[in-house]
């Protein structure tokens, strides 16, 4: 890796005060949920970070977005020190840096149209809409596989999966060049979330921004990962490129949180495969992707 | 749909007949489940799968006979051949928690945090079984924490709720459901609030619990991974009706609904990654 | 917990200090000169002076708040040689006017406000827990919806008006109660209970309709909460899961807003005393306000903030008892 990496953060160390503990003069226990991480994520490319509850991978996510400042560390986005950046500066970051949350309605103003909600990040910025409000508003939705008509409805008329489309749409609003989707996955129904991590890689491989990928779930991470980062307690305790990680784990945590994952026998999904490649030769008809989507919609 | 897909029916230990919960909506009643059907042999474990809004969990308050109070519910709830929807409330609650016993999906508010956890378990105990004094409640739910691996039992029957990590909890529960030896156990979405490494333990210890006492088990949950691992027959359920029942192998290695196989194409695989999610091979070869 | 404790009270010593320096810097600011008040009619400029000296109300802002404090803490003289007069700890002040410490004045006071506060507070716990509890059973019947439309009216009919029906009604037309008259207590204990009943509606009439919809909406709430699901799937009676599972998580919460409510009465039921010529604190604010008697309309309103920040500190400490999240945390 001789090129300077998108984003480098070092040594992010993030202390939370400890409730109850402070007195009125004294300063309370601290919680360290964040201790010495050091992180790369190199331009178009996807690193997971991976953990258990409590691990500190949020923190870190939001360490880097800088929607929270560290106690310690700095982070650079594209060689240059973004750590202490406030007013215009921050701005002028926030359009290469976007963050896509887990809970797309409780991210969503529910009394904004799609046109506002997906433009809003432009107007924080005092940037005028590329070609009207409107025509821009639609061809976002379009990229992100939504309705262009529906740019007028509010957020509580869509599903879960169109919701989070919508927060897709509005983090590539700035186009940005790094986009942190923090367990953006992880609220959605099985099907759904096919569709949504589908539509992340579709994005990739036509824009070629990167991503930082938060996720407990494994499995999600296989689909989508370059590198793969584990964290505990607060550090990152393995880190490498995501088929040696998942093939070859070196940390005792990383076997053991890969061994837990619930798994479908390799036989039975082997002949489910057969069968349904012999369905498919016969009668090439499958079930259109959007299908399960449709029914939610409907229900 | 549901007839053609109907397993043959054996005189079971737990046979659900054509139930129907629906709710009262601004246009009308909506049927939320819908003609299901469920069979499960003693000790036999059945799992339910579905996404959001497939009326999974409320097809377990129907069995329990705890829907809310505006719910409607017709159909049969047949446990050893007695009708549960026909019993009165108060021989019902002597089935709920004694026979049946339920353990929920998000442990920390399904324990009453104003109360020590022996407290509430040795409640389980002492609501079923007329006449035993405290200390024998007590030593009750000091073994059945014991039973379900929690360390230092004697000492922490009387911490608090709040005072559990998240997997230690629904230990609690489970404990607290088997201090009456139920003949079958339900369990909504046991480990879906849990690390995976928790719910790895969780789902350990519900099986060794079968194996051990012979429950019977019905597990309710969206991850069609958890239900391959520990139950041996499946019911499928979408919008309120059951599109594919069956043996879990068959349903797994030859499901015959196009919603099913849908369902399966989409679960993210952790040992494989081009072709797991099907609509993926479009872009597969560029990561 | 000792720990917590000690915490919490050096809080609540620092908060009462700010209290008095607020309150101490806002009557220091506003009101007029004392002097003038103290020299009456026939006054002479000089006089003033000299009173204004002996008072020592010449003297900069930060020592005559010293001089208040040090008062509070160990008594104080106020004037000099054959005027002095003697202030003893905790000294609020002396009225000029009344001739009297300000302490005296509150202390003298202080039970009537105590007894009808005490009385209303019993009145409405009683009737608003017991009507919250039947609101939140019978939420959505007739019995609720009649309910919230009384609590409605209990909410946003004044006071006075409320007395003035109760009046009527109670002692004019059915007679139900002698016309109100002070009889002290050693008297004639019923005279002296039938004296207070009226006050006690009075006052208990809103506090009772806010406590119905706060305990309706708490027990609601609770009704809704995965333990109670978890409570009925044991087996549990309704009874048993009503008393054990719904009530106590329901009525916590009342505890805290009780405890602020009680706190604050205690400083005088301003306008329900003077409705009913009840001589406690509020009345005497009341009148003070009305002769523009400044230490103790001073006094009055540090004691109010004094009982407000205590009961604050109570209901804290009392949660930590009640609530094992709070007791085991802390």
């Amino acid at each position: 890796m001789t090129a300077t990496p998108l984003l480098q953060a070092e040594h992010l160390v993030k202390e939370f005060p400890v409730s109850g503990t402070g007195g009125l003069l004294s300063r309370g226990d601290t919680f360290r949920a964040v201790d010495d991480v050091s992180l790369t994520v190199a331009a178009g490319e996807t690193l997971a970070l991976v953990g258990e509850s409590g691990s500190g991978k949020s923190t870190t996510a939001r360490l880097v977005a800088r929607l929270i400042d560290p106690t310690l560390g700095t982070v650079r986005f594209d060689g240059q020190d973004v750590t202490g950046l406030t007013g215009r500066d921050l701005h002028a970051f926030r359009s290469e840096v976007q963050v896509v949350f887990q809970d797309p309605f409780s991210s969503l103003n529910p009394r904004h149209t799609v046109e506002r909600i997906v433009t809003a990040p432009l107007t924080y910025q005092g940037r005028k809409p590329p070609g009207g409000s409107r025509a821009f508003t639609q061809s976002l939705m379009e990229r992100v596989g939504l309705d262009p008509q529906q740019w007028q409805r509010h957020p509580a008329q869509f599903s879960g999966g169109q919701a989070q489309r919508i927060g897709i749409a509005r983090a590539l609003a700035v186009g940005p060049r790094l986009v942190v989707c923090d367990e953006a996955v992880s609220a959605l129904d099985v099907s759904v979330q096919a569709q949504i991590i589908n539509l992340l890689r579709q994005l990739q491989a036509e824009e070629g921004f990167s991503y930082l990928f938060i996720a407990h779930d494994l499995a999600v991470v296989r689909q989508i990962a370059t590198r793969v980062a584990v964290m505990s307690g607060g550090r990152i305790v393995e880190e490498g490129p995501r088929d040696r990680v998942f093939g070859d784990a070196r940390h005792e945590y990383t076997r053991t949180l890969l061994a837990a994952v619930p798994r479908i026998r390799p036989e039975w999904e082997a002949r489910r495969r057969a069968r349904a490649a012999e369905r498919a030769a016969a009668a090439p008809d499958p079930v259109p992707a959007d299908a399960t989507e449709s029914v939610r919609r409907g229900a | 749909m549901t007839s053609t897909n109907r397993h043959p029916t054996q005189a079971g230990f737990l046979e659900v007949r054509d139930l129907t919960v629906s709710f009262p909506t601004a246009t009308g009643r909506v049927d939320v489940v819908s003609h299901l059907d469920l069979d499960l042999e003693p000790g036999g474990a059945l799992g339910i799968v579905g996404e959001s809004g497939s009326g999974k969990s409320l097809t377990s308050l129907a069995i329990m006979g705890l829907l809310p109070d505006k719910a409607t519910r017709s159909g049969t709830v047949r446990l050893d051949g007695e009708d549960l929807t026909a019993m009165p409330e108060s021989r019902l609650r002597r089935v709920r928690g004694d026979r049946v016993a339920m353990i929920f999906q998000d442990p920390l508010s399904s324990l009453n945090p104003y109360y020590t956890v022996g407290a509430q378990i040795e409640e389980a105990y002492r609501s079923h079984r007329r006449g035993v004094t405290r200390r024998q409640a007590h030593r009750v739910a000091v073994e059945a924490m014991e039973r379900v691996h929690i360390k230092d039992a004697a000492h922490r029957i009387d911490h608090y709720p709040h005072q559990f990590s998240g997997g230690m909890r629904q230990r609690v529960m489970i404990a607290m459901a088997l201090t009456t030896e139920p003949e079958l156990l339900i369990a909504d979405e046991p480990t879906t609030a849990l690390d995976v490494t928790v719910q790895a333990q969780i789902l350990a210890l519900l099986q060794e619990i079968r194996r051990d006492t012979g429950t019977a088990l019905v597990l309710i949950t969206h991850d069609l991974a958890v239900v391959s691992e520990i139950t041996d027959h499946i019911v499928v359920m979408r919008a309120g009706e059951c599109v594919e029942r069956g043996p879990v192998e068959s349903i797994f290695s030859d499901p015959k609904h196009p919603y099913t196989q849908a369902l399966l194409d989409a679960v993210p695989r952790i040992d494989d990654e081009i072709g797991a999610l099907r609509s993926l091979t479009t872009t597969g070869g560029r990561p | 917990m000792p720990r917590y404790l000690v915490g919490r009270l050096a809080g609540m010593a620092g908060v009462l200090l700010l209290v008095c320096l607020f309150t101490y810097a806002v009557f220091f600011l506003l009101s007029p000169d004392p002097a003038v008040q103290v020299c009456g009619k026939s006054c002479t400029p000089e006089r003033i002076d000299q009173i204004r000296m002996n008072l020592g109300l010449d003297r900069p802002f930060w020592t005559q708040f010293l001089s208040f404090l040090g008062g509070l803490v160990s008594g104080r003289t106020y004037g000099e040689g054959a005027n002095a007069v003697e202030c003893a700890a905790p000294c609020l002040g002396y009225s000029f006017q009344s001739s009297q410490s300000v302490t005296d004045m509150i202390w003298q006071r202080l039970p009537v406000s105590a007894t009808v506060a005490v009385g209303a507070a019993v009145l409405w716990l009683l009737v608003g827990v017991v009507s919250g509890l039947i609101g939140a059973v019978k939420n959505g019947t007739w019995v609720d919806r009649v309910m919230t439309g009384l609590t409605l009216g209990g909410l946003s009919i004044p006071n006075y008006v409320l007395a003035l029906v109760l009046q009527f009604v109670l002692v004019v037309q059915l007679q139900w109660l002698p016309f109100p008259q002070a009889v002290p207590f050693g008297e004639d204990p019923g005279r002296w209970f039938l004296n207070f009943v009226m006050p006690w509606i009075v006052l208990a009439v809103g506090y009772a309709a806010a406590y119905t919809r706060l305990t309706r909406a708490n027990v609601i709430d609770t009704l809704q909460e995965n333990f109670l699901r978890t409570a009925r799937a044991k087996g549990l009676a309704p009874h048993l899961v009503w008393r054990r599972h719904a009530l106590r998580p329901a009525l916590t919460p009342v505890v805290t807003v009780f405890g602020m409510d009680f706190a604050g009465l205690l400083g005088g039921a301003l306008i329900t005393e003077t409705v009913f010529g009840l001589n406690g604190v509020g009345k005497m604010a009341a009148d003070s306000i009305a002769k523009n008697d400044q230490p103790v309309i001073m006094g009055v309103t540090l004691l109010a903030a004094f009982f407000v920040v205590i009961g604050n500190v109570v209901v804290d400490v009392v949660y930590t008892v009640i609530d094992p999240r709070v007791r085991v945390a802390a």
